[in-house]
């Protein structure tokens, strides 16, 4: 055979059970080179100069060896595809088989009983003296009644009680898996079995190892095998053609920047970004040609590529008569999608790599460009050739994948819930370092130093970024119809100019892999949810998502937040609580899940903080928005003199010290970065009883402290913040239990940023209010007592319907103990015309009735 | 000496001769003896000049599949490819088997046998390497004359083509209105192998070839900075190519190929049947124009081995300066004159400001040494504000270009900033990164006149480049622009603003400049800066200074540290409002670039009492132009 396509990875042969190849084996080529193509062409050397194992093969490569019209093997192509154990082309009750050009093959096979044994040793070479049961397919360890029992075995018992994948849904776990699907296919009607190649593997390594090695043997095995078992189950059932298996999720997953020569020709899985994809290009399967003279018909094949014109016709005998009826020939669809490496597989400083993938039939248009994917399929590798007429080559070869299965990775953050689609995969060793990380006791204390080291102090700030990282366990509450609760924690940095808050969200947006940034000032209510364009190519109308989309499952990072316009800002309401982002616009109407914990920086308004103010004050952002943020933080300038000797020491040595030096002291932020992947894709913490009454002690005391002072100091707002700390400070531990000492880190850290966000600068006291409704309870307080002031000394003051605003100012001022200033004094004035008691024009008060 | 001749002009028949004598023994390894042996033979004293390089001599003169050398950056990287390592070719006549070596070629022999169970299939990766962007004349010049590769014109070479490519060269210096375009008055003092002869007509003809490609092609060439000239390559690697980064500049060491049969595939392809070939039809028209471009223009380099370049300074020795004390000491003992000198030349040229002097001083030896998480440490980016006019900053990088071996000019105009391309940008139809002007080499300095801009409208894209400067001066990084998202290249770039008021930009640092120029002798002062050339022995001197001060090291004394910190603490006592963490930040900076400048390799008492120093006259200087100026926040 002179397929080049079909190329190496004859090392993990199992040689030894064919006897037909040592022979030719030259002893200085090693096995890994070898390439299965190339003993058939050697045929005349086997034992079986017939062997119509030249056919198995020759599916390899149907479009590209018409490059090479080297002679074919001495073998008489008719005869052998009618032997070949392959060929499961029979017409299961009248479904047509349908050709699998993804497999490489041309398979509209004569057809053969299948249940008749084939001349026993077609196709296979047999191995010693017992010969039924150990023949194998030619180049291969593959035997096909082996691999056929083996795999019709697993689809009849495969049980995996602990899938959660989303397309077992609906499923009884505890009953054969893939014998519920085909039950499925047969109702549905959509001829397509995915198998999960990990489900194959825990069932029968061997068979997994032939499945990755030889796809192109024992996938139509594997049809076969499908199909006997669905006919026999369902005799009745009509199927536009016979199933096709499509196998998935190979465990040799890789990215793109790991393929090399030893993949030519195995089942690989990789993950990417589709960048492109062509029109869809038809590929002749079956050519029609029409005798000019007599009218007389034939169909040709696509061999290799190739079309056979038939130079005599054979119902009149005249040459060269026979013309292409285009419109009658057999065509297959095909794409071209180009893949590139996902911006997270890719090493820093490098630019991504490309791969092409070939898809084939219903594949075609599966994907848009845009899409991450994972694609399974067959990875081939064909060489180019300079000139048709000279015959040297360039040495290079073409390669690309043939495409048996898309999965689109991004696909359920539109829909689903569950998001372990990006998990990252972890090796064995990586997560042993993590756990031994966990383990120590002060795990939490090294992770936050970790956390931007060139950043001075801020110790509870970084412990709150860190937990925010982890975030907290996603609850569904949809079945009573509360729908979501939000797992992600949200936190406002607010403080002086220059107090390195760009540099911490900066540092976030870097760490986290699916982060955005942007800065209040430069984005818009359509860049930060979504907007509609036009496609220029197919004119259609496309939803281009904004950076609250984007970063779902991630952090979102604005700076300037206090410089972003009201409606931009009032876009946030939605995500911060509900974390949906609804659209209505040019006929596009949908929510789309932004489940985004948000880090926005924001600077005072008077560019300094003025700490007579309190934060409402100094920001001027609405209540309703801050009382989202979980945790609120100042970052001021402290000045005093320990503090200033500690930040010139810092600064200093980050000058001085060198990178070995810095890194002793710190974790990698590679480790930093795996450590939350995996705490957030495997760690769901839940609430032990002792922790819900320490939640529940908690929350009571919160409110307490205020009810003294007939103050609310909590809500149930801040008890959700306070069960979400609990959460991701138990993540932090790697403890599936949120336990005591995570409802006391949680509370404090709360406590410390009310502390510093929700202190009533006139009291001193800490006062929820502030955030919730934008006034301090005491400030309420004293402008009620005001106003009762006032009404007291107007009522005193007898039947005067008017009087002079300045003077009554005056004498509230010589009445009252407590100092009265013209604010409050008009607030009192506003509250007591509000009860209609007095109105307000100009400079002179009246009293009403 | 014909055997360095031999393997200079045949590296394929020493890689072959290899490949030969390994055939009997598998084990050899003989791919990393190749490469070991190119290696030993290229330390050798004079071995690297006496290869010919694809710089300097034009493409015509060079022998196809000979050694040759190419100092470039990695503008881009294609995907990696699958070739025949070995192969067997069966001779048709005789019908004998030949196993043969396909490692640094493009092309098999004739006769490939694809059946061969000898086969083996290896791996190699593609970059896309371009001269190093904005590297000046002086520099192209010194490198070119201390070759010492003999090139003879091979046969094929028509002379009529020399007259033409001097009327195409002054048709380039006519069109050119950079200010690069000054040369130098003569090639100044290079080494004595600048006898050769040839060595006048040899440089004119080196841009012959890269002004047709201008004019001629229809091939961009994306070179980052518009208006570049030279030869673009595809470099072929074989081994860790994990390790090369781009923007990488490298001395690359290899075979060069020039194989007409590449470019034959372009053209025939669209003659032969497309259609049989699927593969070959599902390529855009542009993708194989980038990837398979004619090898006349863009010749293909198998690597063999390549030389990270440090610093593209030709008048400093090539390797690291730890190997090369002697350089290094002579250079040191120098420094503080060097740098009196320096500083007296720039205080003419900056109006009589000895201040500004000092800070354009340092700033051109800064460099980003480390970077702390996402902050760069190192970089001082300086904003020159109060300059005169515009045709004073074009006489002023005149003359920083004169010094610094890569520079560019990047005027702000509106319209510039409107249209020009500054971030890189992912082509998918030609799949290709197509280059912008921020792509730049380590250590280059980009000079930003804002004097340029002028009240308008920036739209889409002006915000875009805005925007993209702003990331350049405070993280030191550029996104470039992937469609679907953006990646993070960065970069280790000298930004200088010159402007009238303060920048918009951010920058490090902020002098005002002072003029000592009466206004009514500005004209004759700035004409008189103009005609006020060094003589070439101090430019070098210059140059090999400010090259030097910013490859040292530098450390600061636990002492040091301690006094540091002590004065930090004490000026927040002083006036906690005037002293933030960003001013020690400062400082330290400025403190490490006077050491240096002064070839100090550690923080004295002295340098750190004169960088609080300068930095208090910088900052008094501001607070006189805050109440003139307005344009403060």
């Amino acid at each position: 055979m002179s397929s080049p396509t079909s190329t190496p990875g004859g090392c993990k042969r199992g040689r030894n059970t064919n006897p037909a190849t040592p022979s030719s084996e030259g002893p200085t080529s090693p096995p890994s080179q070898r390439r299965r193509g190339q003993d058939s062409s050697t045929g005349d050397l086997m034992p079986m100069p017939t062997s119509p194992a030249t056919d198995i093969l020759s599916p390899a490569a149907p479009q590209d060896t018409s490059l090479f019209s080297s002679p074919r093997p001495s073998v008489q192509p008719n005869e052998v595809d009618m032997s070949s154990p392959l060929m499961y082309g029979t017409p299961m009750r009248g479904t047509p088989a349908r050709q699998r050009p993804d497999l490489g093959s041309v398979r509209k096979a004569p057809q053969v009983d299948l249940h008749s044994e084939p001349p026993s040793t077609d196709g296979a070479v047999a191995s010693e003296s017992n010969a039924g049961q150990r023949l194998v397919i030619w180049g291969t360890d593959v035997n096909v009644a082996t691999c056929k029992e083996k795999f019709q075995r697993f689809l009849q018992r495969f049980i995996d009680p602990t899938s959660n994948e989303d397309e077992n849904a609906g499923l009884d776990l505890n009953e054969p898996l893939y014998m519920q699907k085909l039950e499925e296919i047969s109702v549905v009607g959509d001829p397509v079995l995915s198998v999960n190649c990990l489900h194959v593997q825990s069932f029968d390594a061997e068979l997994y190892r032939q499945l990755v090695c030889y796809p192109q043997e024992v996938i139509p095995t594997f049809d076969m095998a499908v199909n006997e078992l669905f006919f026999e189950r369902f005799p009745d059932s009509i199927l536009e053609f016979q199933i096709q298996v499509r196998p998935y999720n190979a465990l040799k997953t890789r990215n793109m920047r790991s393929l090399n020569p030893e993949d030519i020709d195995q089942l690989i899985t990789i993950s990417g970004m589709v960048i492109r994809t062509s029109q869809l290009i038809p590929e002749m399967q079956e050519a029609f040609f029409q005798c000019q003279v007599c009218a007389y018909s034939t169909r040709v094949e696509v061999d290799r590529g190739r079309i056979a014109e038939p130079a005599v016709c054979r119902h009149c005998n005249t040459t060269h008569s026979l013309a292409l009826v285009h419109n009658r020939s057999v065509f297959s669809d095909k794409q071209m999608v180009k893949i590139q490496e996902s911006p997270e597989d890719m090493p820093a400083g490098q630019t991504p790599h490309t791969t092409i993938v070939y898809a084939h039939n219903d594949l075609v248009d599966k994907v848009q460009p845009g899409d991450r994917i994972n694609i399974t399929g067959i990875y081939r590798a064909v060489p180019m050739r300079v000139s048709p007429i000279q015959s040297n080559v360039k040495s290079v070869y073409k390669t690309h994948i043939d495409a048996i299965h898309f999965r689109k990775t991004d696909e359920k953050r539109l829909h689903g819930v569950d998001d372990d689609a990006d998990q990252k995969l972890f090796t064995e060793d990586r997560v042993q370092t993590l756990k031994e990380l966990a383990a120590k006791p002060d795990v939490y204390e090294r992770l936050s130093s970790a956390l931007a080291p060139s950043i001075y102090e801020h110790e509870d700030i970084k412990k709150g970024i860190l937990l925010q990282l982890f975030g907290g366990s996603r609850k569904d509450f949809t079945q009573t119809g509360r729908g979501n609760f939000r797992a992600e924690v949200n936190i406002l940095l607010c403080g002086d100019p220059g107090t390195s808050k760009s540099q911490l969200l900066q540092y976030v947006f870097n760490l986290v892999p699916r982060g955005q940034y942007t800065s209040g000032k430069g984005s818009s209510a359509v860049g930060l949810t979504a907007y509609v364009m036009k496609d220029p190519e197919t004119r259609q109308l496309v939803l281009q998502t904004g950076a609250l989309v984007l970063s779902d499952n991630g952090i979102c990072c604005i700076d300037e937040f206090d410089k972003m316009s009201d409606s931009t800002r009032s876009v946030l309401h939605e995500v911060m609580e509900q974390q949906t982002l609804s659209i209505a616009k040019a006929g596009i109407i949908c929510q789309l899940n932004a489940r985004t914990a948000v880090l926005a920086a924001a600077n005072p308004i008077e560019s300094q903080w003025n700490p007579k103010k309190t934060t409402i004050e100094n920001i001027q952002l609405p209540h309703t928005l801050l009382s989202r943020f979980d945790l609120i933080f100042l970052m001021l300038d402290p000045q005093d003199e320990a503090y200033d000797r500690r930040l010139a020491h810092h600064l200093v040595s980050l000058y001085y010290q060198s990178e070995e030096q810095m890194e002793e002291e710190f974790l990698d932020m590679a480790v930093l970065r795996d450590y939350i992947a995996y705490a957030r894709t495997y760690i769901n913490p839940r609430l032990s009883e002792e922790a819900s009454q320490a939640l529940i002690e908690a929350y009571v005391d919160m409110r307490k402290i205020g009810s003294g002072r007939g103050m609310v100091s909590a809500y149930p707002r801040q008890l959700e913040s306070l069960i979400r700390l609990a959460e991701a400070h138990a993540k932090v531990r790697f403890s599936e239990k949120v336990e005591t000492i995570d409802v006391e880190e949680a509370k404090r850290l709360h406590r410390e940023a009310l502390k510093q966000s929700a202190t009533d600068p006139r009291t001193g006291f800490v006062d929820i209010a502030i955030l919730t409704t934008g006034m301090s309870a005491t400030a309420r307080k004293r402008k009620e007592e005001a106003a009762q002031a006032l009404k007291k000394l107007i009522q005193a003051k007898g039947k005067t319907p008017a009087m002079k605003y300045h003077q009554l100012l005056d004498d509230l001022r010589g009445q009252s103990e407590t100092a009265i200033t013209k604010e409050l004094f008009d607030e009192a004035l506003r509250a007591l015309a509000d009860e209609d008691y007095l109105t307000v024009t100009g400079k002179t008060v009246r009293l009403l009735a | 000496m014909p055997s360095t001749r031999d393997w200079i002009n045949n590296p394929l028949g020493v890689v072959e001769g290899m490949f030969a004598a390994s055939q009997s023994d598998p084990n050899s390894g003989w791919e990393a003896k190749a490469v070991e042996f190119f290696k030993d033979h290229l330390k050798e004293k004079d071995a690297p000049t006496s290869v010919p390089s694809l710089n300097d001599v034009p493409l015509h003169y060079l022998k196809p599949n000979s050694l040759v050398k190419f100092r470039c950056l990695i503008q881009d990287m294609f995907d990696p490819e699958f070739y025949m390592g070995v192969y067997e070719t069966v001779d048709p006549a005789t019908k004998a088997k030949v196993l043969r070596c396909g490692k640094y070629k493009d092309v098999t022999e004739c006769g490939v046998d694809f059946n061969s169970r000898n086969t083996v299939t290896a791996e190699r990766q593609t970059f896309y390497c371009v001269p190093i962007p904005g590297e000046n004349p002086w520099v192209k010049e010194s490198y070119a004359g201390s070759s010492q590769a003999r090139v003879v014109p091979s046969t094929s070479y028509a002379p009529t083509r020399q007259k033409r490519s001097y009327e195409e060269d002054d048709e380039m210096d006519d069109m050119d209105t950079q200010p690069q375009k000054q040369r130098e008055p003569h090639p100044g003092p290079q080494s004595p192998t600048e006898q050769h002869g040839n060595g006048d007509c040899k440089r004119q003809e080196t841009e012959a070839p890269s002004s047709q490609t201008a004019s001629t092609s229809h091939l961009d060439l994306n070179f980052p900075l518009p208006g570049e000239k030279g030869p673009s390559c595809l470099v072929k690697v074989y081994e860790n190519w994990d390790n090369f980064k781009l923007n990488d500049t490298l001395e690359v060491y290899g075979i060069l190929s020039v194989s007409p049969a590449l470019s034959a595939l372009a053209d025939e392809k669209d003659a032969s049947s497309s259609i049989m070939d699927p593969t070959e039809s599902m390529e855009t028209a542009e993708e194989q124009r980038v990837h398979c471009p004619p090898a006349s223009l863009v010749p293909r380099l198998h690597m063999l081995h390549a030389r990270p370049v440090s610093h593209n300074n030709p008048l400093l020795p090539s390797a690291t300066l730890e190997d090369n004390s002697a350089f290094l000491s002579s250079t040191l003992s120098e420094m503080a004159s060097v740098r009196a000198e320096l500083l007296t030349y720039f205080t003419h040229i900056l109006l009589g400001d000895a201040l500004a002097a000092e800070y354009l001083i340092l700033h051109l030896i800064s460099n980003v040494y480390s970077r702390r998480d996402v902050l760069p440490l190192g970089k001082f980016t300086l904003n020159l504000s109060g300059c005169p006019t515009a045709s004073y900053t074009e006489r002023l990088y005149q003359i920083i270009q004169q010094l610094v071996p890569s520079s560019y000019y990047l005027g702000m105009s509106l319209q510039n900033m409107n249209q020009m391309r500054l971030v890189p940008k992912k082509d998918y139809v030609a799949n290709r990164l197509a280059s912008g002007v921020l792509q730049l080499a380590r250590h280059t300095s980009l000079f930003l006149d804002e004097i340029q801009l002028e009240q308008g409208q920036l739209d889409t894209t002006g915000v875009r480049n805005v925007t993209a400067l702003g990331n350049l001066i405070t993280w030191q990084k550029v996104d470039y622009d992937f469609n679907y998202h953006q990646m993070e290249f960065p970069c280790n770039i000298n930004v200088l603003i010159v402007s009238e008021g303060r920048s918009l930009l951010p920058s490090d640092c902020q002098i005002h400049l002072q003029s000592q120029v009466t206004p009514a002798n500005m004209e004759e002062y700035l004409s008189s800066i103009h005609m006020h050339t060094q003589t070439s022995s101090q430019l070098n001197k210059f140059r090999i200074y400010l090259s030097v001060a910013r490859l040292l090291d530098y450390n600061i004394s636990d002492e040091m540290t301690k006094s540091v910190e002590d004065d930090f603490v004490d000026m927040r006592k002083d006036d906690p409002q005037s002293v933030s963490a960003e001013d020690l930040h400062r400082m330290l900076v400025v403190a490490r670039l006077l050491s240096l400048s002064l070839g100090q390799t550690s923080l004295s008492r002295d340098s750190w009492l004169r960088a609080k120093h300068i930095d208090m006259l910088r900052r008094s200087r501001m607070e006189q132009h805050k109440c003139v100026n307005g344009n403060e926040p």
